[in-house]
């Protein structure tokens, strides 16, 4: 055991439609990384939406972090959330705060002053290349530097678990490759890295990453390593 | 219980002041409010004053056509009832002060004319006794003597009084109840239009308080602007109008005034305004935000 998530048996319906999620089990050992694939339509953001507390499941267990959160209390769900970073795919920026507030946006829920946040905020945007946009609001902001505050506000918490739904869609192959690297460094300090994409170059990209593949709301796992992951991250 | 968010929090909301109807509305409600509850209060103020000091007087009249006879009735009263233990002080009405009442409905003539006039004994009565104790002792010292309670004669005005103070507590207990209304709609309309707002700070990990705090703060000093607004406009009401009613000069209108007190409880009014809309938006937002997981 030991994982950070743990799905067994996993099933997810919208209201009283077919289920958009049947059976999914799989076990997520901390400090791996892992590619969601799979076709449009195929439940992948769903199931992200499960890992980040956005959903919680219609049937099956899920635990986070040890904990079962299906019959977790709602009030002890915030906590669990601050130790998740996400990056959506529509960013989901506040549109009124500047690119600085945005990224400062976890620590001050958090509770962190604005003293202590300030050298991280300004260290992530010069990360993300945002230095000089600091002041920006999202509307002036191109969609790439939007996606690019977006995933520093994901990690700037250092969170335990990332999930990201198509973090690379927006930006050049240069950037992508800045962006991968910082969740590969994000990953080589124990996070737990989750990245649904389309994108084949950045599957490649990520040696150490283990594949996950979605089709028709079903988890392929043929090998059951997902099931019954290795203790220790691949390298 | 946290009521005010610190800094850091205060800056996850845009920070816009009276920007919506609201502050305006509160302060149409905070000004009807203010001007029922000063009434409420100077009302209860004129009828504390009737009962203080004309609910205990009674006069006295002896009626008798034969000016002897009425005159030595009169003495006789005037006698018993300084010697009474209910009676606090007796005062007989001069001809003078009795041609000075009568002289508008009779002319100047009437106390020298053949027209029998009633002696007249102003009585104050010692608290807790009504002028039906003076009764018995007044039937055998006048028997040509009647008596008048004021208690009684105002009776119908201190029960109007009374209904009319209800009346303007009752109504400001409507507009706290319609404020609070505008400020649940407000707030309801508030989470609506920064629903993906709020999406993404729970997402982020925020609390039900911590994203209640962000609107009650808002809520609060809209309201609080609104409040004093409205208060402002309804003193300056109040004020003229006392002005105009000192200008009248009678006794009844005069004892419509408020006590320190009251102006007191008038400047609290949007104190109270600002935690009513502060608590009223914090309950909405975390009952609406249980809704969502």
């Amino acid at each position: 055991m030991g994982g950070i998530v743990q799905f067994d048996n996993v099933g997810l319906r919208y209201g009283t439609g077919a289920e958009t999620l049947s059976d999914i089990s799989f076990t997520l050992a901390p400090g791996t990384f892992h590619i969601l694939t799979g076709p449009s339509g195929a439940g992948k953001t769903s199931l992200l939406k499960l890992l980040y507390l956005a959903q919680r499941p219609s049937r099956g267990l899920i635990r986070l972090f040890g904990e079962d959160i299906v019959t977790m209390p709602r009030a002890r769900l915030p906590g669990f959330r601050r130790r998740i970073g996400v990056v959506f795919q529509d960013f989901r920026l506040v549109p009124y705060l500047s690119a600085y507030d945005n990224v400062a946006l976890p620590l001050r829920v958090a509770g962190v002053s604005e003293k202590e946040l300030d050298g991280p905020v300004r260290e992530m945007l010069a990360w993300v290349g945002l230095a000089n946009r600091a002041t920006a609001r999202p509307a002036t902001l191109s969609g790439g530097e939007q996606q690019r505050v977006a995933i520093a506000r994901a990690v700037i918490g250092r969170p335990e678990l990332l999930v990201a739904d198509e973090p690379t869609g927006n930006v050049d192959p240069e950037m992508a490759g800045r962006l991968i690297h910082l969740f590969d460094a994000l990953n080589k300090l124990g996070t737990t890295i989750v990245v649904a994409t389309h994108d084949i170059h950045l599957i490649g990209r990520v040696a150490h990453a283990q594949m996950m593949r979605l089709d028709r709301g079903r988890i392929a796992d043929p090998t059951g390593a997902l099931r019954h992951p290795p203790s220790r991250p691949a390298a | 219980m946290k009521l005010f968010v610190p800094f850091a929090e205060s800056r996850l909301m845009p920070d816009t002041r009276l920007a919506g109807p609201m502050p305006w509305v509160i302060a149409i409600m905070m000004f009807l409010m203010v001007l029922a509850a000063a009434s409420g209060l100077a009302l209860a103020q004129a009828a504390r004053a009737m009962g203080g000091d004309l609910a205990h007087r009674a006069t006295i009249q002896v009626v008798e056509a034969n000016a002897d006879i009425r005159e030595a009735q009169a003495r006789a009263a005037l006698a018993m009832l300084a010697r009474h233990p209910a009676v606090a002080d007796a005062k007989r009405v001069t001809d003078a002060e009795i041609a000075a009442l009568l002289e508008p409905w009779l002319g100047g003539e009437a106390m020298g004319g053949d027209l029998p006039v009633p002696a007249l004994i102003d009585v104050t009565l010692r608290p807790g006794n009504d002028a039906d104790r003076l009764a018995p002792a007044l039937a055998k010292a006048a028997p040509a003597a009647r008596i008048d309670d004021h208690a009684q004669a105002l009776a119908p005005l201190t029960g109007l009084l009374a209904a009319l103070k209800w009346l303007a507590a009752a109504l400001v207990v409507l507009m706290a109840a319609a404020t609070t209304a505008v400020v649940v709609l407000t707030a309801r309309g508030a989470l609506t239009s920064h629903r993906a707002t709020i999406d993404v700070m729970h997402l982020l990990g925020a609390t039900d308080l911590q994203i209640a705090r962000l609107f009650q703060r808002r809520i609060a000093i809209d309201a609080f602007a609104g409040g004093l607004l409205g208060l402002a406009g309804a003193i300056a009401v109040v004020v003229l109008l006392g002005v105009r009613l000192a200008a009248l000069g009678s006794e009844l209108v005069g004892s419509l005034t408020l006590a320190w007190w009251g102006w007191a409880l008038l400047a609290a009014l949007p104190v109270a305004g600002m935690l009513l809309a502060m608590f009223a938006a914090r309950w909405t937002v975390i009952a609406a935000l249980r809704r969502i997981l």
